[in-house]
Order: structure tokens, then C-alpha cells, then sequence
């Protein structure tokens, strides 16, 4: 699985032999491969008259395209915000609350990224994803399918590391993604919580497979706390070049591997499983994320106490 | 019927070949192949709806809808034998004598004496008992023995101590149908109570001395209050238009010391056309996200589950809290009156939490106050308007609170999908005609088996691990958010989207709990054992005796709740619409499957269908329901038809 960002085809498609070449370099003999592109055709199309667009089937004669247009930016946040009031509205009968949250379109996005994720990992062949930028639903979607297809990115180590590669590094702009969450009235250009999002599809793997994941739902938290406002240096900044506070900030890694620490982010009922996990992406199948949503609304006693006993079982105490 | 195929819904290519059985109780359909003999049951009494299809180049396709949620697509080769097969079926699924039920030829090889213990194993007056009844303010009444006062109520209703016979029979003359405010629930604690009755024959002005007096008679029977609630469970405006019809409500003006209150449940008109649109929903082929919350509330279906609940909620809080007893009616007394009672009852007194308990609970306030099963679920083929999924949603009411209290019920989601099943299934006797009188009159304790002595028989698969008798959350009352909580509100698909495996993931986490504790249990024993041998070792010098070791089962139980993770978790079609995309195969490995095949015999079940089912919830509730699938092959049946554990091969 490849990433990357929008070939410069421009208006007047421009060719790069460098870049053909190197995807070239990537498949077999006679082998094809797959370009799944983020944005829908049109937008895709468009992109040329700003300097982008999309890889030539001429030039590209190996690679087929498909498009899996997924939500990004200020949609996406407008989104995110909407559902952060729908879930916080007293008022809001039972006869309106599925239509309200339908209306905000929070678990269409989640299909989506689960579906394009599952796409990219179900092909046997080489993919190459990328959307504009590459910073990020092609992040969503290479992060999402590494999740899905390697057993050792569902361990807690490898999915630090994962996140590390994936986002991080690969340049996810956090400082500009995740700067007020969903209260701002302040809509700014840049928030979009793509970083969320996928937090919450590992959260709809978690809940479809309990067992597969070496870590649970307060991981996930945590993470999400983190990105928005940080102790610690990790998700500061917008990129490695950016990042060289790394020599006067904390890791949030090595505090959450902390023995006693790490505890709290393991899931009890993990068990290593060596194979894919192909979730269902079935409206039935996904849920909302009740522990990051209502976080602040419902209390999690009950549910802590289930968890509690489920550990004490367990470790057969 | 040969060379029928049987479709997947989902996925439309997946079709099996095979021969079409009709016998005088069920629907078989046997697989071809020599391997996976696959059998489909399909009871009759579940079959509530057969279409046929236009028949088309592949043959003519016959829809087969079921009570329990199953969706059977078959198509038979010739348009002639669907014809033949579709009359049959619509003589078979519409009895007319109740001696045509399956509980009648039933046979579970019990002895006689089996069947009289099984019939035993809940009574009622031993429930009452356990509330504290009789005392100083309740007393168990005989005024209706020969049902001359109710016929619809059981024989021994219990009533305050100042309701003489008087007032009793004066006060059925008041209600509709005869149902006279009797006792469902005592709460010692506080002498507050929980009564149901109909509603009052009221009109527009007219009065019944006994029946205000029955209600004083509640009343003074919790000495601590001064007044009782009365409960109307229908909305305002329904209640007001039966006033037109010579029934209605109290009025507080004439009742002393009552205050009145409407909480607005839809009646059973509404409630089915609600569960159909909600049907309508699941079988839509890969909804949209969109299409799947409209429907879903369009059908309006879970704000009737919130109401039924939130009438439960406000019942408890009004005995737990208040210390004041409530009197529930609705029209007849016999639908909502009940879902509410026992939803109030549950969130009460932790008895009825316990497998045992839930089977009280259901012999009480469904059974013996004459919910009529006949009617409501088409034992008989009868009136299509009387037909209602009022059990149906008690039920799912008792799923949403597991959801929110997953450490609360001893009995887990599988115990209560069961329960769903042989409402409709007609093969035992609890859930037979309308009222206990009928009952007794077929004669049904001679003549069928108990579904409770049944369950309790296989009761090692219906509890929840995560379930502590000395738990916080076990004790006392229930007290479920009342608000904001929609959302806590959830689509229970292991219900009514039960049949479909792809849609449910295979990891058991009950069933995996289940095994943990049990293997808990053997070490504790084992290391008990051991730590006698060790005293007697040092107390004199006999050779090591060898442990008898059974290791090797536990680890492949637990082995095989392992080895469920592995199991063939095929990707679903992602891409419906890019037909190009190479074509994927479950590439899990045939061998694990049949690994899966050898070690599942090791796990003993009442329903052979093991394939796991819905994992439900947040992150966490997922823990204590499982469901399983029943797949068609009842659990009382002989468990070599089991039907699913091929299936793991198949697929």
C-alpha cells in the first residue's frame, strides 16, 4: 500500500516520467494495481485548474482508478459540530433524535472511511492512495486498512507505532486540525477532525471484534484528548520539520507505557489474532460513540463496573 | 420438492441447493452435498407471512417471513409445485384447532412425572409469599374460583385486606372486562404496592361506590401515604374518546385521594404497523446510513419502547421513592397494563432479575392476568387485528436496560431471544389461548411440556458471566437515566436482524466469560483438591496419586472460544458497485473452520446454533449479551438437526 498526494497533472497534463516510473517500479511483471483516490471524479477533475488532478490512464496504463469520495475539511467539521450539539440538546424528543443525528451525517462519514479502508485492504494487489494533500483521508484510509489487515498494528506498541508513522510523521497538520474542537463558534479554515474520525472507526473495530485489540476504549480517549491539548509534545506542531520540539517536550508514549499506566489502556480481552478483521459496514453494524460523545452526559458507572468485573474475571482474581 | 434453492439475502450470489421438505409441523430445507448435511427448520406457528413471487428465468421464488425475524427466500424450479407448496403452507400456518400445535405432539421423553415437576417449577403463591403476602394489609382472595367474577383473570387474586367480596364483584362490574384492580407487586420495605385493573365503565359521569372504595382500599393498605397514583397508561386523548363509548378514566373529584396521571403508550394497532415499518427496514439491501435512521424513525419503533419504559421508570420511582402505591391501568388492562407492571417490577426487586425470577415475572403479570398469547401472536389463525408485538417489546425493554446495566441480569441476551422465540413457536404449553380458564380447560399441564423446566434445564447457557449476586449493581433498584438518554437507546439487531450472520462478528464475549469462569472454578476446585492431597501427603508417606486432569477439556473450551476470533470473518461486498474488483474469498483458512467443527462438539448447548451473534454495544456492553441464532432448529430439538455448525464450512 502506497500514499501520496495528488499527482500536478495541471491543465495541461502534464507528464512526469520520474513518477510514472516509480510506480512503475512498484508492480510485478504483468501485474495491475489500484489508484483509490479520496475525492469523487468531478472534484478530482477539478483539481487540475488549481495544479493537481489525477493520474492519466495513458500514462498510467498499469494502475486503474477508482474514486471513493470521502469527507474532509470544513463539511467534516461542520459535521462533528453539529453532532456535539445534537448530543447535548435536552430538548430533543425520541420522535426526532435518529433524523437529528442522521442529519449530521457523523456515522455516513464513518461508513465511508470503514468501506474505502476495507477496499484498500481487500484488494490483493498494490494500491496507492491519495486525495490532495495526502495529509489527510489518505492518512484516514492507509492508517484505517493497517488496522484491519496487520494483527501487530492492533497491539498497543503497534499502534503507537502506527499512529507515529501514519499521522506524525506522515504529516497529518494537527497543530491546524485539531485547534478548537466542536464548541468554536470559531470555523476555522483548517479544523477538520480527521483525526477523530479515525479514532472512531478503531472504535467500531473494538466493538465488533472485542477480542483483537490490545488496547480499549481509553486509549482511544486519551488520544483524542491529546490531539486537541497536550501536556505532552507529541501531536504538537504540523510536521517532523516543525517538530523539533521533540528535544524539549515529553513523549506521550513513554508516559502511557508507564507499568502502571499502560494498565489502564489494555483491553482484558484481548487475545492476539493472527488474521483480517473485516468489519461489517451495515448502518445495523456501526453505532455512535457513545464514550466519546456523551462522555460528559451519562455516567460510565455502570459500564466501568462491567469492564471492572470483566478484568476481574480475567485475571481470575 | 427438489432442486430448490435457497437465497442469502445479502448476498445475492450465494444460493444453496437443495430438497424442500413440508411435514404437518415444519418447513425443512436439507442441503445437497455429502459433508454439510445443512438442515433449515422452520416451525410453522413462526411462519407469519408467505409471498409469492413472480417467477422469473431461474424459477419462481417464494418469500417465507417469520415471527422470530427469519427471512427465507427459496426458489422452486416449477411455478406448479411453489403453487402446491404455497397452499399448503398457508393451510399449515393457519391452525384452527389448538390440537393441531406442535406442543401437542411434542415429545421430549419425559416421563409423566418429569412433565408435572416441569410445570411445578414456577409457583405463583410461593412468589407471593416471597413479597410477603398475606399479612396485615393484603389477603389472597377466592371471590373469582370458578372465574364467575373475571374471566380472564387466575382463579386466587390478591387483594387489600378492607376489599370484602362486596366490593370486589362491585368493582368488576365497573371495569371493563370485569378486570377489577387486584394486586401485582408488594414492596415490604414501604407497603407501597403496585395494582392493575382496566379502565373504569366511567362515561361521562357515572360512579361505582365499590369501586372507589376498592381504590381506598389500595390506599389504606399503605398506612405511610395518603394518597395512590392512578395510571393511565394510553394517551390523554384515547382515554377521552372511550369516555364517548361508556368507558374512560377516574375522575379525581369522585376518587378521594387519588392523583391521576396520563403517560401516553400507543395502542396495538400502532405498535404492529410500527414493528412492520421497522421490518421493512432490515430488509432493505445495503441501506445507506441515511435510509437506515429515517427508517428507523419512521417506524417510531424505539419511541414506544422509550414510553413503555418511561411508565416503568415513573411506577418505580413512585413506590421505590415516594413510598406511594400506584394502580396501572390502560384499556383492558391486559397489554400495556402488563408490559408496564413487570417493567416496573424489574427495576424494583432484584428476584426478578434472576433467571428464576424472570420466569416469575412472566408467569405473573403475563400469564396468570390473561395476556391473551392466543390473539396477539396467532396461536390459532384468528382476527389479523388482534395480532401485536406486545411481548416482543417487554422483552427488548428488559435488552435496553442490560445494555445499561450489564452487571444487573443473571440471565443473559440469548436466555431472552429464546424466551421471543417460543412465544410464537407453539411448542410448549405456557403461551397457549388467552387465559389461564382456557388453559385449564384444554387441559394444558397434561397434555404439553413447560418451556421454563426447559430453559432452566439448559440454564448453563442463558447466564451472564459478568452477573455477582453480592454486586452493587445487583442490589436494589434499577434507576435508569431518565433524561438525556435517546440515546442510550439502541437498534437491537441481534433481535431482529438475528438470522444474518454477516452482520454480526463471531466473537462470543459471553460465551468466552462463560468459559473463563468455569475454568476458574475447576482450578479453585482442582487447587482445593490438590490441597488436601498435599495434607494428607505430609501426614503419611503414600505415593502421588495422579490428579485427574481436566485440563485437556477446559483448554479446548477455551480453545474453541479462542479459535473463535479465527473464525471464517468474511469481508463483506464493500464495493457493490464496481462489479471489476477481484472477486475476494474468505481467505481465513478452511482449517481453522473445521477445527472449529471438532472442539464445538465439546460445548454443550441447548441451541445448536452456535454461530455468535450480535456484538451490540459500546465497548462495553457487548460483554454481557450474546446472542445466538436459533437458525431454525429449535433448541428442544434432537441436536443432531442442528443446523448452523455447518455453516462454518459452508460459508
Amino acid at each position: 500500500m502506497l500514499r501520496s498526494g495528488q499527482p500536478l497533472t495541471g491543465p495541461n497534463r502534464k507528464r512526469c516520467r520520474e513518477d510514472e516510473a516509480l510506480l512503475a517500479t512498484v508492480l510485478d511483471e504483468g501485474e495491475r494495481g489500484f489508484v483509490i483516490d479520496t475525492r469523487s471524479a468531478q472534484a478530482a477533475n477539478q483539481a487540475r485548474m488549481t495544479g493537481g488532478g489525477t493520474e492519466p490512464k495513458s500514462s498510467y496504463p498499469r494502475w486503474r482508478r477508482l474514486h471513493r469520495p470521502l469527507e474532509r475539511g470544513r463539511p467534516l467539521q461542520e459535521s462533528f459540530a453539529k453532532l456535539v450539539e445534537a448530543c447535548n440538546d435536552a430538548s430533543l424528543g425520541m420522535d426526532r433524535w435518529l433524523s437529528r443525528l442522521e442529519s449530521c451525517r457523523w456515522l455516513s462519514h464513518v461508513q465511508a472511511a470503514l468501506s474505502t479502508a476495507c477496499l484498500a485492504a481487500q484488494e490483493e494487489a498494490s494500491v496507492l492512495v491519495h486525495g490532495a494533500e495526502g495529509t489527510d483521508t489518505t492518512l484516514l484510509v492507509t492508517a484505517l486498512a493497517q488496522v484491519i489487515l496487520d494483527p501487530s498494528c492492533r497491539t498497543l506498541e503497534g499502534f503507537q507505532g502506527l499512529l507515529e508513522r501514519e499521522w506524525i510523521e506522515a504529516g497529518h497538520p494537527f497543530h491546524l486540525r485539531c485547534a478548537r474542537s466542536a464548541y468554536s463558534h470559531a470555523r476555522l479554515k483548517q479544523e477538520a477532525p480527521l483525526f477523530l474520525l479515525f479514532l472512531d472507526c478503531v472504535w467500531q473495530l473494538s466493538r465488533q471484534f472485542p477480542f483483537s485489540l490490545e488496547f480499549g476504549e481509553q486509549l482511544l480517549l486519551t488520544l483524542f484528548d491529546n490531539a486537541y491539548a497536550s501536556a505532552y509534545g507529541t501531536f504538537l506542531c504540523n510536521s517532523e520539520r516543525e517538530r523539533r520540539v521533540r528535544e524539549n517536550t515529553h513523549s506521550l508514549w513513554a508516559w502511557l507505557s508507564q507499568p502502571g499506566e499502560k494498565k489502564k489502556y489494555l483491553n482484558p480481552l484481548y487475545t492476539r489474532n493472527a488474521l483480517v478483521i473485516w468489519p461489517s459496514v451495515e448502518p445495523q453494524s456501526l453505532q455512535l460513540w457513545q464514550g466519546l460523545f456523551f462522555r460528559w452526559i451519562r455516567s460510565a458507572r455502570y459500564l466501568d463496573e462491567a469492564w471492572a468485573e470483566i478484568q476481574r474475571l480475567v485475571e481470575g482474581d | 420438492v427438489e432442486n430448490v434453492r435457497l437465497l442469502d439475502r445479502l448476498s445475492s450470489r450465494k444460493a444453496a441447493l437443495g430438497t424442500l421438505y413440508l411435514t404437518a409441523t415444519h418447513v425443512i430445507f436439507v442441503e445437497n452435498g455429502s459433508e454439510t448435511r445443512k438442515e433449515t427448520w422452520v416451525l410453522h406457528s413462526q411462519i407469519s407471512s408467505i409471498e409469492k413471487q413472480a417467477t422469473t428465468a431461474t424459477g419462481c421464488p417464494l418469500l417465507i417471513r417469520c415471527k422470530n425475524f427469519q427471512v427465507i427466500q427459496l426458489v422452486i424450479p416449477q411455478e406448479r409445485d411453489c403453487h402446491d407448496v404455497y397452499i399448503s403452507l398457508i393451510r399449515l400456518t393457519r391452525p384452527v384447532k389448538y390440537e393441531e400445535l406442535y406442543c401437542f405432539s411434542f415429545n421430549p421423553k419425559l416421563d409423566k412425572e418429569e412433565r408435572e415437576q416441569g410445570w411445578k417449577l414456577v409457583d405463583l403463591k410461593e412468589e407471593y409469599n416471597r413479597m410477603g403476602i398475606p399479612n396485615n394489609h393484603w389477603q389472597i382472595s377466592d371471590v373469582n374460583r370458578d372465574y364467575g367474577v373475571c374471566d380472564s383473570y387466575p382463579t386466587e387474586v390478591y387483594v387489600p385486606k378492607s376489599a370484602t367480596a362486596h366490593i370486589i364483584v362491585g368493582s368488576s362490574k365497573f371495569r371493563s372486562r370485569r378486570r377489577f384492580p387486584a394486586l401485582s407487586y408488594y414492596c415490604k420495605d414501604n407497603n407501597a404496592s403496585i395494582c392493575r385493573s382496566s379502565q373504569p365503565l366511567s362515561g361521562f359521569s357515572a360512579r361505582c361506590l365499590e369501586d372507589e372504595q376498592m381504590l381506598q382500599a389500595i390506599r389504606k393498605a399503605n398506612p405511610e401515604s395518603d394518597f395512590i397514583y392512578v395510571v393511565d397508561t394510553r394517551p390523554k386523548l384515547n382515554a377521552m374518546a372511550n369516555r364517548a363509548a361508556g368507558k374512560g378514566y377516574e375522575n379525581e373529584d369522585n376518587y378521594s385521594n387519588i392523583k391521576f396521571q396520563f403517560i401516553g403508550i400507543e395502542n396495538i394497532h400502532v405498535m404492529r404497523n410500527s414493528l412492520q415499518k421497522m421490518l421493512e427496514v432490515c430488509e432493505l439491501k445495503s441501506p445507506s446510513m441515511s435510509d437506515f435512521l429515517w427508517g428507523l424513525e419512521n417506524s417510531g419503533w424505539l419511541k414506544h419502547i422509550k414510553a413503555i419504559m418511561d411508565a416503568g421508570i415513573f411506577i418505580a420511582k413512585a413506590v421505590a421513592e415516594e413510598g406511594v402505591s400506584v394502580l396501572v391501568h390502560c384499556s383492558d388492562g391486559w397489554d400495556r397494563t402488563a408490559q408496564v407492571c413487570s417493567v416496573a417490577s424489574l427495576l424494583l426487586d432484584p428476584y426478578y432479575r434472576t433467571m428464576k425470577g424472570f420466569m416469575v415475572l412472566i408467569e405473573k403479570d403475563w400469564v396468570s392476568f390473561g395476556h391473551k398469547f392466543n390473539h396477539r401472536y396467532g396461536n390459532l389463525d384468528g382476527d389479523p387485528k388482534e395480532i401485536s408485538p406486545v411481548m416482543d417489546q417487554f422483552i427488548e425493554c428488559v435488552w435496553q436496560l442490560m445494555q445499561q446495566f450489564p452487571c444487573a441480569f443473571e440471565f443473559n441476551e440469548r436466555f431472552l431471544i429464546h424466551i421471543q422465540h417460543h412465544i410464537y413457536s407453539c411448542q410448549f404449553g405456557n403461551f397457549l389461548c388467552n387465559s389461564q380458564k382456557e388453559r385449564r380447560e384444554l387441559k394444558i399441564q397434561e397434555r404439553t411440556y413447560s418451556l421454563w423446566a426447559h430453559l432452566w434445564k439448559n440454564r448453563a447457557d442463558y447466564l451472564n458471566p459478568l452477573y455477582r449476586s453480592a454486586h452493587s449493581q445487583t442490589q436494589g433498584t434499577l434507576s435508569p437515566q431518565m433524561a438525556p438518554c435517546n440515546f442510550l437507546y439502541k437498534f437491537w439487531s441481534g433481535m431482529y436482524n438475528r438470522f444474518e450472520k454477516g452482520l454480526h462478528p463471531r466473537q462470543s464475549v459471553t460465551d468466552y466469560l462463560m468459559a473463563v469462569k468455569e475454568e476458574t472454578q475447576q482450578l479453585e476446585e482442582e487447587l482445593e483438591v490438590l490441597g488436601e492431597r498435599l495434607a494428607n501427603l505430609q501426614k503419611s508417606q503414600l505415593n502421588d496419586n495422579k490428579v485427574k486432569s481436566k485440563q485437556q477439556d477446559r483448554s479446548r473450551q477455551l480453545g474453541l472460544s479462542m479459535s473463535n476470533n479465527s473464525l471464517a470473518n468474511t469481508p463483506q461486498e464493500y464495493s457493490s458497485d464496481l462489479k471489476s474488483f477481484p472477486s475476494r474469498s474468505p481467505s481465513q483458512g478452511d482449517e481453522e473452520d473445521s477445527a472449529l467443527i471438532l472442539t464445538q462438539d465439546n460445548l454443550k448447548s441447548s441451541d445448536p446454533d452456535l454461530s455468535a451473534n450480535s456484538d451490540q454495544e459500546s465497548g462495553v456492553e457487548d460483554l454481557s449479551c450474546r446472542s445466538s441464532s436459533a437458525g431454525g432448529c429449535l433448541p428442544s430439538e434432537d441436536s443432531g438437526k442442528d443446523s448452523d455448525e455447518a455453516v462454518f464450512l459452508a460459508v
